[in-house]
């Protein structure tokens, strides 16, 4: 962890980061760099702050009134925290896809995609289109829904709904992706089609995957997190983190021995 | 365990069964006796002079009240224009923006409000706007309705966003969207049918206020010219034709206020209809 901050490989770097809720400590300390398009796996029990970690990245933690940070987040070299930066400059930077998919039930799947363009000012059809067509094929749905591009989006099986989302999350263009628990919710063969579809992603994003699905971390992932307690537990290549972990902790859980 | 003791335990059972079932058909009776005799005594009395004449003088046969009907839609109008935006803008406040402490303090008041005798409303009306202008107007009246109207739909609004599930607000957020498009775009969208519900009924529940315009709209024997001037009302043309000593005048009060619940009744069942596929989470 001693990559310079300015690394155009390191498209996050996070410095002693706290995180409280009211006076509930949550997370503590935490230092990461976030390497730039790879695929950057948080893993650890139920509560350990990792969710709170990935929504300090884009500042969606602001949203709970009790919640408070101290620490540096830098996103390629801006620090996202710095007084005159508003949280919602932050979030078009760094995208976020949520464990429950959660498309605008009035709308239909192009409006979908387009809502962060549109409600952001941008009116040419032109541009629209180009980027619907383009999210939704990133997203590994284009050919699925090219000719129903007008129907309601909760038309959409549950696998269809949450690539749309990551298809909304990308026609704004971010460059960060945050997923929490992307997948949890969806079947083995949904989960294939998200998992096939990050490892695709990653040659242009950057992403940050929560997940409690350890086999999917050491798939999808390149780098791994192990967080307990609040505490960045060990922070390593995937590879080293499955196989010969340095810290006693994280062996046991990624062995399954607790957690 | 005994038989006896089993039988009374049924025969409680029964009566019980028996006794909820009673009170349940006094909830629905009046409005069957409402029904019968506004049916038997107004049906009759309604045609096209009853929508479209002005009444009549005293003691004369015929006429209608077509000049009330038309004041109640005028009356109901500027209600909304007074009491839909507050009460809209405020259930949003108190939903999605708001502490605790005085989102609980404004929803008291509303709910004290909501219970608020309406003949007080009148007198405050009358207090704020009939006697600085020295006259009774359609404008007060459509006012103290407006102002019943707004604790009315600020409640149901904010009832209806809070059934709006969080994930959008965040989905919406996460997009770098700012947080009054989210609520204007994603939330109010989404449970608009809602929001129309709400207003709706609460235009249906002052549609039948009587007492806050004796104070404020006053009545009047002719067409509506001026919202500065006196109105007439079908509630209004209701209570004095009702109290009047002739009987074509006891008909046509009949005839109002059946014309009167079919208007309520019309907006309920416009509710249901838009309540028909209501926007449902998906969980």
């Amino acid at each position: 962890m001693s990559t310079a901050a300015n690394n155009p490989n390191t498209a996050l770097t996070v410095r002693n980061l706290a995180v409280y809720f009211g006076a509930n400590k949550v997370l503590k300390d935490v230092s990461i760099d976030v390497a730039a398009r790879a695929v950057t796996a948080i893993i650890g029990p139920s509560g350990c702050g990792k969710s709170t970690f990935l929504r300090a990245l884009n500042r969606m933690h602001e949203l709970n009134p009790e919640a408070r940070m101290e620490g540096e987040i830098k996103l390629f070299g801006d620090d996202i925290y710095s007084r005159n930066v508003e949280p919602v400059v932050v979030r078009r930077r760094v995208g976020m896809v949520f464990q429950k998919s959660n498309p605008f039930p009035t709308m239909s799947i192009t409006e979908n995609v387009t809502v962060g363009l549109r409600l952001n000012g941008v009116r040419e059809k032109k541009i629209l289109n180009e980027r619907t067509e383009q999210s939704l094929r990133m997203a590994a749905l284009w050919d699925e829904v090219k000719d129903r591009l007008h129907a309601p989006a909760i038309s959409l099986s549950g696998g269809q709904q949450q690539r749309l989302c990551i298809a909304r999350a990308l026609a704004v263009q971010p460059e960060v992706l945050l997923m929490d628990e992307p997948a949890s919710a969806l079947d083995p063969l949904a989960t294939q089609k998200i998992e096939d579809l990050i490892l695709q992603l990653k040659r242009d994003y950057t992403i940050v995957i929560v997940t409690h699905n350890m086999q999917q971390a050491a798939r999808v992932s390149d780098f791994t997190a192990f967080f307990y307690l609040g505490e960045l537990v060990e922070f390593d290549a995937t590879a080293k983190i499955f196989t010969s972990p340095s810290k006693k902790q994280t062996e046991d859980y990624v062995t399954g021995r607790f957690g | 365990m005994t038989a006896p003791n089993h039988n009374w335990r049924k025969f409680k059972n029964s009566f019980m069964q028996t006794l909820t079932f009673a009170c349940a058909i006094l909830v629905v009776t009046p409005l069957v006796l409402v029904f019968y005799h506004l049916i038997k005594e107004g049906f009759s009395s309604i045609n096209l002079a009853f929508f479209t004449q002005l009444p009549k003088p005293e003691g004369e046969i015929g006429g209608g009240m077509g000049n009330a009907i038309v004041g109640t839609f005028v009356l109901l109008g500027q209600a909304a224009v007074v009491g839909v935006p507050v009460g809209v803008l405020g259930g949003v406040f108190l939903s999605e923006y708001g502490g605790t402490k005085l989102n609980w303090a404004i929803r008291f008041a509303a709910d004290i409000l909501n219970g608020v005798p309406s003949i007080n409303w009148g007198i405050v009306v009358w207090g704020l706007l009939v006697v600085p202008m020295h006259t009774y107007s359609a404008l007060a009246g459509g006012v103290v309705l407006g102002m019943m109207m707004i604790p009315l739909v600020m409640r149901t609004t904010e009832e209806v966003l809070q059934l709006v599930p969080g994930g959008y607000r965040e989905a919406a957020l996460a997009l770098g969207i700012s947080k009054w498009k989210t609520i204007v775009q994603i939330v109010i969208r989404t449970a608009m049918k809602g929001i129309v519900t709400g207003v709706l009924l609460a235009l249906a529940r002052v549609a039948g206020e009587t007492a806050p315009l004796i104070f404020t709209a006053l009545g009047n024997e002719n067409w509506p010219h001026k919202l500065t001037e006196p109105i007439a009302a079908m509630p209004l043309q209701i209570y004095n034709y009702a109290i009047g000593p002739y009987n074509d005048q006891h008909r046509q009060a009949w005839a109002g206020a059946f014309v009167l619940l079919l208007l309520v009744l019309f907006i309920n069942i416009g509710v249901r209809f838009l309540t028909r596929d209501r926007f449902k989470p998906k969980t």
